[in-house]
């Protein structure tokens, strides 16, 4: 099957983005919960070809900083005390993917550490953590999009295929979802969850959540799309030569959902990563010290860090290229799939 | 001089209209030219000008006006400004000073204090003040039925203190044993109206009464200020009490101020966004991290940094004796938490001086014991302060039977001799930014020792509630701020049957022996006569803490504020009420300052 080129391009795209989040160990330079206490709200780290003395290098270097007299938070750089920029660096453990133990890192600095995003109140690495948060905000959003996907595939398509009253109430229990105001039932729902919990069952309570609370939408889709396949004449055709009702759904009907499911899927993902920043902003989300897009973000709600600290801010902007992203693959997707509906698709659809 | 005079002539006029507009029931405005002598107190300090209004703000909006009931800051601070005692501790220099009472005397044997009450002085609501409203006060004190926070203290002995008049502007206090705190015992007592309250009081309704909503000519005070309206959820308006009986160093009836404001302003942002919009005049209890961002973004306020305060930090483990109901996990953990050596080893691992830059940027003080650097007339200068070590915490674990082992990936894990992993939560107040980074920074810290931390951040009424009334939860940062130097204001935290004993408060019998000693150590220095004597007493009380580590003291931070620049007066202290404790004194410079309403 060939693919047109723009939806090639944005898959290529995001598998490049996704690629680069889940092997963040490979990525980042130091373990996202590492402190470095002697630097705090230290800024992004000038990578320098020229030296104080005027002489150029091949190689980039970094200076050592250290805190202005009398200051906590304001830095100068130590011109004496250069760490040319390395490659392919031994540092801190970590699994790649997940599974392969390794401590290799794509780069690093001798004798300093080299915070390409700045650092945080407790000195850690914001590029490390921006990184590794990917995973966790990522990997919620996916895993919700599964979730959600997959009960509404399944209740659509019953719904779809069952008619009558299973339709009516299984379509009144979507359209009630629909209604809800899905911030503050995430608020009361995890609200009722323990609060000491560990960073993995939290990761997989806000996907759970956040998963079961979007599966209303793709449910109605699907079970339009069963409701008009159903009674085209080849699958009458089949129900005549005496195919049993599994038979045809799976065969027959079920097929036909794939590109609503993939749309779907293009347009949820982003809205569900979405879901678990919000969570983890206003803390209901990963605790620390596990990093997440979200509580990233959740120290700019202090006066002090949003006045004087603008590199806490970038990792607002990593949501951007994800959004943009998916985005024009749902839009890609959806021109592919059936050219006439271009109407259904778009950020507005989603309340 | 003809300026201010030519000013005053439309007001006066509108002055008499107000009086004559208004029916009878209204407040005098004024003294009366006739009323007899008064005896002002007269306070040294720079004299100021007349009029003006200051705003500050509240955490949260104060439950009752009535000192009876009060247990909250916010309704403290407001109170503190409305009412008046009869010894007054300083809150500049934390010694006494006369107040309502001009002068006191005590009796060779420590029994017998004779106060003699300033003559002259009238309510806020110009009712005059005898002898009567201070027996009144401290029956109402004194019984049962009113439930007065402030009643344990004046019980000495087991017998509560008496109270005779001599004559109508002396009183006699008897005590059953000396007490060790002399007359500070005074400070924090308000005298009340019995005009306004006796009524209440013989209906069994004294508690409920003088709430926030109260009409302002029901409630009178002998403070600088007196309530003129309240606006549920935004505001209360204090206006100037012109019955006073303070005077500057020019012989000026104080306050100056015409008005004080308190507007409600739960975060602590929002407060930093309204000091910074002007739209309030004082900010107090500021963090660091503010503090610095805002002397460096707003140029026409000065702020304070008044030093070490009296708010201690700190770490505790559960150490209730649950019995039965014990939950399986947590009897688990409380075995490793009864563990002395477990409890100095955390201590021995924790980065003080790292919390002290990196939660309070340097304006702090690391701690090793309840009395922080800024009491330093009580603090023990002799309790052990060891650095921070992870060797020798290590081998405190060693010793105690903890066995540490390489995890999968690496890191250290430390195992009890059962071979259970050491692990356990600490929560805290997700409402203190300050609070949340310590724990985030303890948990790095134990982890350097293979300990296993999750930080649970509470909203902070549940966080009470786990800690006093259902227990459930091991370890816990919490922050204590006492309202005096005096180590009677701790006396509720360290005492075993005290309701604020934090790791296991309100036992009816000491758990361990060192809780036993604390015990015996605070009833004596109560009684002890001296300073050097209840010194030498609270002096072990310090150390057997710091030996047995039932809390792990971590750090204190400055008291840091700020004020709009043309604020006259404005001396930041170290006890609360940080600035509004001569709120009398407070004026503003410039001229016209803050225009009244």
């Amino acid at each position: 099957m060939k693919l047109p080129r723009n939806l090639r391009a944005w898959i290529t795209v995001l598998v490049a983005m996704h690629a680069v989040i889940a092997c963040a160990g490979f990525f980042a330079p130091y373990d996202p919960a590492e402190q470095d206490r002697e630097h705090p709200y230290a800024p992004p780290s000038a990578i320098h070809f020229r030296d104080a003395s005027g002489s150029v290098h091949s190689r980039p270097f970094v200076y050592t900083l250290r805190l202005e007299a009398g200051s906590v938070d304001h830095y100068e750089e130590d011109t004496l005390a250069s760490s040319p920029i390395e490659f392919f660096v031994t540092g801190a453990r970590y699994r790649l993917l997940g599974i392969v133990p390794c401590s290799r890192h794509l780069f690093g600095a001798g004798g300093t550490r080299v915070a390409l995003l700045g650092t945080d109140g407790y000195g850690r690495d914001q590029f490390s953590r921006l990184l590794w948060g990917g995973q966790i905000s990522l990997l919620a959003g996916l895993v919700a999009t599964a979730l959600a996907l997959t009960c509404g595939l399944l209740v659509g398509a019953t719904a779809g295929f069952r008619g009558g009253w299973t339709d009516e109430i299984l379509m009144r229990l979507a359209e009630l979802f629909l209604a809800l105001p899905w911030l503050y039932l995430l608020f009361a729902v995890r609200a009722f969850l323990p609060l000491t919990v560990s960073p993995l069952e939290a990761f997989f309570l806000v996907a759970g959540v956040v998963g079961m609370v979007g599966w209303a939408r793709p449910a109605r889709l699907v079970r339009g799309v069963v409701l008009s396949a159903k009674e085209r004449d080849f699958v009458r055709a089949a129900r005549g030569f005496g195919a049993s009702g599994i038979y045809i759904l799976r065969r027959h009907i079920l097929p036909q959902t794939a590109s609503v499911l993939l749309t779907q899927a293009a347009i949820l993902a982003p809205q569900f990563v979405l879901a678990e920043v919000t969570l983890s902003f206003l803390g209901l989300g990963v605790p620390e010290p596990a990093p997440s897009w979200g509580n990233l973000l959740a120290n700019l709600q202090q006066y002090s860090v949003l006045t004087s600290y603008w590199w806490m801010l970038i990792p607002a902007l990593a949501l951007t290229p994800f959004f943009l992203g998916y985005l024009g693959l749902a839009s890609a997707l959806q021109r592919w799939a059936d050219p006439s509906k271009m109407e259904a698709v778009g950020p507005g659809a989603w309340r | 001089m003809t300026v201010s005079r030519a000013h005053c002539f439309p007001r006066c006029i509108l002055l008499s209209l107000a009086v004559l507009l208004w029916p009878g029931s209204a407040r005098p405005a004024t003294p009366t030219p006739q009323a007899s002598r008064e005896d002002l107190a007269q306070m040294p300090g720079e004299p100021g000008r007349r009029g003006g209004r200051l705003v500050v703000t509240l955490r949260a909006e104060p439950k009752t006006l009535n000192p009876l009931v009060a247990a909250d800051a916010p309704s403290r601070e407001v109170i503190g400004v409305m009412q008046a005692d009869l010894v007054h501790i300083n809150r500049a220099s934390q010694s006494t000073e006369s107040a309502l009472a001009s002068s006191w005397k005590v009796s060779r044997n420590g029994l017998e204090y004779t106060l003699k009450l300033r003559a002259g002085l009238r309510f806020s609501d110009g009712q005059p003040l005898d002898a009567d409203d201070v027996l009144f006060t401290f029956h109402v004190l004194l019984d049962e039925s009113v439930h007065a926070p402030q009643k344990d203290l004046l019980i000495v002995g087991g017998k509560p203190i008496e109270v005779r008049k001599t004559d109508a502007h002396t009183l006699l206090f008897t005590l059953a044993r000396p007490y060790g705190v002399g007359e500070r015992l005074f400070d924090g007592l308000d005298i009340l109206p019995r005009h306004l309250l006796e009524k209440p009081y013989q209906q069994g309704k004294l508690a409920q009464s003088w709430p926030l909503e109260t009409p302002p000519d029901q409630i009178a005070g002998l403070g600088p200020f007196r309530l003129k309206e309240y606006v549920p959820g935004q505001r209360l308006v204090l206006e100037r009490n012109p019955f006073y009986w303070k005077t500057d160093s020019a012989g000026t009836r104080l306050p100056y101020l015409d008005e004080l404001v308190f507007l409600f302003v739960p975060s602590a942002d929002a407060q930093v966004l309204r000091f910074r919009a002007g739209e309030t005049d004082v900010i107090t209890r500021l963090s660091a991290d503010n503090f610095a961002a805002l002397s460096r973004d707003l140029h026409d306020a000065s702020f304070v940094d008044a030093g070490p305060g009296l708010e201690y930090n700190f770490l505790f483990f559960n150490l209730n004796n649950l019995g039965e109901k014990t939950p399986p996990a947590l009897a688990r953990h409380q075995k490793w938490f009864r563990e002395v050596l477990f409890r100095q080893a955390v201590s021995l691992a924790v980065d003080r001086e790292g919390i002290v830059r990196l939660v309070y940027q340097g304006r702090g003080a690391p701690l090793w014991g309840l009395v922080t650097p800024g009491n330093p007339r009580w603090v023990d200068a002799a309790i052990a302060r060891p650095p921070r070590s992870l060797e020798r915490a290590r081998e405190l674990l060693r010793v105690a039977g903890f066995t540490s082992k390489l995890g999968e990936s690496g890191e250290t894990q430390l195992f009890d001799a059962d071979g259970v992993r050491v692990e356990f939560s600490i929560a805290t107040s997700s409402s203190s930014g300050e609070r949340s980074k310590m724990a985030a920074l303890l948990q790095d810290d134990l982890k350097k020792l293979g300990i296993g931390v999750q930080v649970a951040p509470l909203e902070f009424r549940s966080l009470l509630d786990r800690v006093f009334q259902t227990k459930e939860y091991d370890a816990c940062v919490l922050g204590l701020a006492s309202f005096d130097a005096d180590p009677n204001a701790d006396i509720n935290v360290l005492l075993s049957s005290g309701a604020q004993h934090l790791w296991n408060p309100a036992q009816p019998k000491p758990a361990t022996d060192w809780e036993v000693e604390i015990d015996r150590l605070m009833e004596q220095q109560l009684t002890a006569r001296g300073f050097e004597e209840r010194k030498r007493l609270y002096d072990r009380v310090q150390e057997i803490l710091a030996e047995y580590q039932p809390m792990i003291f971590l750090a204190s931070p400055h008291i840091l504020v700020g004020a709009k620049s043309s604020l006259g007066n404005f001396h930041p202290a170290v006890l609360e009420p940080y600035v509004l404790w001569n709120a009398e004194q407070l004026f503003w410079r410039a001229p016209g300052g803050k225009a009244g309403p």
